[in-house]
């Protein structure tokens, strides 16, 4: 009837996992309970649940990615913590059966539940605001594509409490990972949660290439887009052209665990050596869907506070483009010690290393932005230049791996986990938190405070390089990746360093939520009254902070890079003049995203346990929730032409000269 | 090979900066495989620290003197193109890549692992096979085995053939140096050679399961005269390994203490290939 | 009024005067849902690609069991083929009925490709249960994991169609040929012959070649 769910997979015996997932468990019903008592249902159903507007969406995509952030980072706390803790003969206080899973779970959240999440909110907010334009491509896919990838976190999280999570590492390598060396329900948690949230991912990529492509304001052709939106439409062809291979090779194992089949398995065939290159073949282009949009965010924040245009537009241009295709390229490298033999080891070996030309090139023209500007020393900038610091050190480190006979004594060793961690954190998570305290004031409509934020970014860049510059040097010294003890006492000293390093990375996370609260608590003070705050460049700064639901009420017309720049000093544009209005229509809220969400995790947890029935239901549901939507038309909400100026003259009346 | 001569200072550099911490795995190769390596590591280093270091350097130089409360500095907020500028920008690392790639091209075929080593004696050969979560060292030719330990004489290459019972793993003795899967159902070669005697710390270097911290073992490198007693004493002590008892220390998945074997079964590593691929009981007969 | 994409202008907005070479504004609904369509298609023939390349990489893991010779039919294969090839063919001639507004010649169009199309299913359907019932089936090879996931991936996407082109025949019949049910038409479509073209890889690459 309930397949293999029994109410022993309640932890009741295991404090480590219950404590976690009580934890979870009381966040998640405190916050219904507050949400309840509040009567705020009504508020959040009609303003966020059902919301299709490009900035809401992006919003819940970065919440979901904050709170996801906090998640996948207690993990890290408790590996650090383990490590130090497990040397010579102590065995610390998780055993490995719960080890394993954190370290699963770690990598996977804050890959595909944090990092994905952030940059694809931030895409999502800043792209069509960049492009002049109202929304993007498909609204209604925008907030399935959203609802789908909190499923995938949903279900993730509820293996805290209900069974287990995988113990097969963030990619769940076979043979480890098919049924005969995995046999409980861990692995299956990984794959549901993971094919549900790819289908929003790659939603969201076709809908934001055909966004870029097909809509921007007119004037605006592709050379003169801002840099962010060429870096959103890199990282989004790069989702469309990858993310089916990752739903194909996730297929392939749940394939073989649930129907006996044998592409990777031990017996009748099944070669295991495929399952690496499908999944590598997603996997290094993955990165790059992260890295390309924090590049695209650092070309903003460095040309708007050094006040001068981003330098070399159009090699920035090309070098991202040139890093999309050559992403595809290079996949072998992360498994050179599978002996491939010289010449195709040299030949991947190559390749990773031309990637890192237009990566070159990226940074020296960031260079040149600021050579003879005017900087100033806001808190995105400080984030741009952590990150330039921080990132050409993560990309020398992974030049050595790139050398095959280097990465032979390397590979798996921490060295490499202190690589990747070192070109995430200081190019993703920095180029996040810029991109949020840099858009904060648009989204919301008052500034973030300063001083927290200074404070956040120096304890991440020293606490990052307390914990990581030790396991470079471990990784040197011999020490491998995903040990539970530590063999060598030698290696205390280092290991307590790091944890010092995480410590203080914890400080500054604790610091980016202070912040936000004291914000929040001063926000009449700190009300962005002019839309521009940081005097930009680009077309989001043109609307009003929080911008209307519409964005713009007449589309901007464009003759140029940094057309709010040229705006600015120039004007509008003939036929940019706001005096001729046009009604428009707002398309309609629709639950359709966060019931197909509703169904989508049912659908899956009774996947997991194998209740069939359940299974068929919840499919069937999400099915008939996927007609009944194609059925009924949908009607806008209209606005007319004087609506739009009436809203206009009191933006404008509002706002101090 | 490319720049000897940056390796020795910056094998200074590295040392000073380990200080306390003594020389350990890769840092202390012992063979010439692992020797190669490390140089190719310090020679990589090298070039990418000429072009990282002024890069940071340029980041601060920057930032500073074109803060805007600097006014002397010049302010060009239209610049945004120059063609110099922009060759340089991209021949900088195209040049370093170019070097690099030469680096690789050579290097992974001097070092692939498949390649035999040159040396005065012939090879010993060694299979390996991976269990869980232990390792198994079968010498075909002297016939005789040891669980988490091996030893071999001082100078000769060693030709193992690697390969895992269960699911894949990796072979990694740092200071002989390169790693390779062992992987099941088939089997991996790589040549190493020990150049000088001691006690060097072997592990599986691929994540491999519950048990994977335990899957230690020991490389002993012996003169040529203490192998051979080493041999000698092993032939006289210990159990034989005939295919059920491998097939009993298989089954158990747990680790295991240092054991020799006197006599193994020919065609014994046949064998642990072959088994990897039987099919298993699984609870729910899916 | 505009369904769907709400903010996307039904026609595209017209360049300022005498700026003839910089982009024209936003497109119409009509391209913009077409394009994203195409940009669907183009990740589900990667998805393909996967499993092509998989099975080019197992297909001669037999496992001692049965190999590509002795189980494909190709007679069977070619009427499933035939089937396809027309189903295209009515189905192309149907969007033309539906784009001139003869709703007749577009029901019996239609009607035709599912019937082609359930007609490729079922004989593939009971190809399957053969090849099962001489104990060839999904589990007994990687090289039969490989052909049933791929033609069956391929089978299941000319279900999901079939279900569609009913959808769409009983939205036409209850509100018209309105330009939501034009755009999904011709995304439908756009699917089928997608998925033509597939089939004619996969009757290459699978059973042409297997056989030899």
């Amino acid at each position: 009837m309930f397949g293999k769910l029994t109410w022993s997979a309640i932890p009741v015996d295991q404090p480590v996992p219950l404590a976690a997932g009580l934890f979870v468990a009381l966040v998640m019903l405190g916050t219904v309970l507050l949400v309840t008592l509040k009567g705020w249902w009504p508020y959040l159903w009609r303003e966020w649940l059902t919301s299709v507007d490009h900035k809401r969406i992006g919003i819940m995509y970065v919440l979901l990615a904050l709170l996801m952030l906090l998640r996948g980072f207690i993990d890290a706390l408790m590996m650090r913590t383990q490590q130090v803790m497990a040397i010579g003969a102590a065995q610390g206080y998780l055993p490995p059966e719960h080890y394993d899973q954190i370290f699963s779970a770690h990598g996977t959240i804050m890959i595909f539940f944090m990092a994905m999440t952030f940059m694809i909110g931030l895409m999502n907010f800043v792209v069509p605001l960049q492009l002049g334009v109202r929304d993007v491509a498909f609204p209604v896919l925008n907030a399935i594509s959203f609802w789908l990838t909190a499923s995938g976190a949903l279900l993730v999280n509820l293996s805290l409490l209900i069974g287990n999570f995988s113990r097969a590492t963030w990619l769940a390598f076979p043979p480890l990972s098919e049924l005969q060396f995995s046999p409980d329900v861990g692995v299956d948690y990984y794959l549901w949660a993971l094919q549900i949230s790819g289908i929003g991912t790659l939603l969201a990529g076709i809908n934001m290439v055909t966004t870029i492509l097909k809509l921007r304001a007119p004037g605006m052709s592709y050379m003169r887009m801002p840099v962010f939106c060429w870096t959103a439409l890199c990282s989004s062809m790069l989702i469309v052209a990858a993310f089916p291979v990752l739903t194909a090779t996730f297929g392939m194992l749940l394939l073989d665990r649930y129907a006996g089949m044998h592409f990777f398995t031990n017996q009748d065939g099944g070669n295991a050596m495929l399952y690496f290159n499908l999944i590598w073949i997603w996997g290094h282009p993955e990165v790059y869907i992260l890295i390309l949009p924090a590049f695209g965010v650092f070309s903003e924040v460095i040309a708007t506070f050094s006040s001068k245009m981003l330098f070399g537009y159009r090699s920035m241009v090309l070098a991202t483009l040139a890093i999309c295709v050559l992403s595809f390229m290079v996949w072998l490298h992360h498994f050179f010690t599978m002996g491939a033999g010289a010449d195709v080891n040299a030949f991947f070996g190559i390749m990773s290393m031309v990637i890192a030309i237009p990566t070159g090139v990226k940074v020296f023209n960031w260079l040149f932005t600021l050579f003879r500007g005017r900087v100033r020393f806001e808190v995105p900038l400080l984030w741009s230049l952590g990150f330039i610091v921080t990132f050409v050190i993560g990309g020398l480190t992974g030049v050595l791996l790139a050398v095959p006979p280097a990465d032979f004594v390397l590979h798996n060793s921490v060295f490499l986990v202190a690589h990747f961690h070192n070109v995430i954190i200081g190019g993703v998570v920095f180029g996040a938190m810029a991109g949020y305290n840099y858009w904060f004031p648009k989204a919301f409509g008052f500034c973030l405070e300063r001083r927290w934020g200074i404070a956040s970014f120096w304890c991440w860049l020293l606490g990052f390089y307390l914990a990581f510059m030790p396991l470079y040097l471990l990784g040197l010294l011999g020490m491998t990746r995903r040990l539970q003890h530590i063999p060598d006492p030698r290696w205390k000293l280092l290991l307590e360093v790091a944890e010092v390093g995480a410590l203080l990375i914890l400080c500054g996370i604790g610091s980016t939520v202070v912040q936000l609260i004291v914000s929040i608590r001063s926000r009449k003070e700190r009300r962005d009254r002019t839309g521009d705050p940081w005097d930009a460049r680009t077309l989001e700064w043109s609307t009003p902070s929080p911008p209307p639901e519409y964005n713009f009420a007449v589309l901007p017309r464009v003759r140029g890079i940094d057309a709010f720049w040229d705006l600015k000093q120039q004007g509008p544009a003939p036929g940019g003049e706001t005096a001729h209005y046009e009604p428009i229509e707002i398309p309609a809220n629709s639950p359709n995203g966060f019931v197909t969400a509703f169904f989508a995790v049912v659908t899956g947890f009774a996947l997991i346990w194998h209740i069939g029935w359940l299974a068929w239901l919840g499919l069937l549901c999400a099915l008939i929730v996927l007609f009944a939507f194609g059925w009924i038309p949908r009607h806008g909400r209209p606005i007319s032409a004087r609506e739009l100026e009436h809203a206009e003259h009191a933006r404008r009346v509002g706002s101090p000269a | 090979m490319s720049s000897p001569r940056l390796g020795a200072p910056c094998l200074l550099l590295a040392s000073s900066l380990l200080g306390g911490c003594g020389s350990q795995g890769i840092l202390d190769p012992q063979g010439p495989v692992a020797a190669a390596e490390r140089l190719i590591l310090m020679n990589s280093t090298a070039i990418m620290l000429c072009v990282v270091l002024p890069v940071i350097a340029l980041t601060g130089i920057f930032a500073v003197r074109y803060r805007s409360s600097n006014r002397r500095a010049t302010y060009e907020p239209r610049w945004g193109y120059s063609g110099k500028i922009e060759l340089v920008v991209w021949s900088i690392p195209a040049l370093t890549v170019i070097l690099l790639s030469g680096v690789s091209w050579i290097g992974s075929h001097e070092l692939d692992p498949a390649r035999p080593l040159e040396a005065d004696t012939p090879p010993l050969r060694i299979e390996v096979v991976a269990l869980d979560w232990k390792w198994l060292f079968i010498y075909p030719d002297e016939r005789v085995a040891a669980v988490n330990e091996i030893a071999v004489p001082v100078g000769t290459p060693i030709d193992f053939e690697i390969t895992s019972a269960t699911v894949m793993t990796a072979f990694f003795v740092p200071q002989l140096g390169t790693q390779i899967y062992a992987m099941p159902g088939m089997s991996s070669r790589l040549n190493l050679l020990a150049s000088a005697p001691g006690h060097y710390p072997g592990f599986a270097a691929h994540f491999s399961g519950d048990g994977f911290s335990d899957m230690r073992f020991v490389v002993h490198a012996l003169p040529p005269a203490e192998y051979a007693a080493w041999l000698a004493q092993t032939r006289e002590s210990g159990e034989t390994l005939d295919e059920a008892h491998y097939d009993a220390l298989a089954r158990v998945a747990a680790k295991a203490p240092v054991e020799t074997f006197r006599t193994v079964s020919p065609g014994l590593f046949l064998h642990a290939l072959r088994s990897s691929m039987q099919p298993f009981a699984s609870a729910a007969g899916g | 009024m505009s369904t769907g994409v709400g903010f996307v202008p039904e026609h595209g907005i017209s360049a300022a005067a005498g700026d003839a070479r910089s982009a024209s504004g936003p497109a119409s609904i009509r391209i913009t849902v077409a394009y994203g369509f195409w940009i669907f298609l183009l990740s589900d023939i990667i998805m393909f690609s996967t499993l092509f390349a998989t099975y080019a990489v197992l297909k001669d893991a037999t496992a001692g069991g049965p190999v590509g010779k002795d189980l494909f039919d190709l007679k069977t294969v070619g009427v499933e083929t035939l089937c396809l090839l027309f189903s295209s063919y009515t189905c192309g001639i149907g969007l033309l009925s539906a784009e001139h507004g003869r709703l007749r010649a577009f029901y019996l169009c239609f009607a035709l490709t599912f019937l082609l199309g359930a007609a490729f299913l079922g004989l593939e359907i009971s190809e399957f249960a053969r090849m099962v019932s001489e104990g060839a089936g999904p589990s007994r090879s990687a090289f039969l994991s490989g052909f049933f996931s791929l033609v069956g991936l391929h089978g299941l996407h000319v279900t999901a169609g079939l279900v569609w082109l009913t959808f769409m025949v009983a939205q036409t019949a209850a509100q018209g040929l309105r330009d939501y049910v034009r755009r999904r038409l011709h995304c439908f479509s756009l699917f089928w012959h997608a998925l033509d073209i597939i089939w004619v890889a996969l009757f290459t690459l699978v059973y042409l070649m297997g056989v030899q």
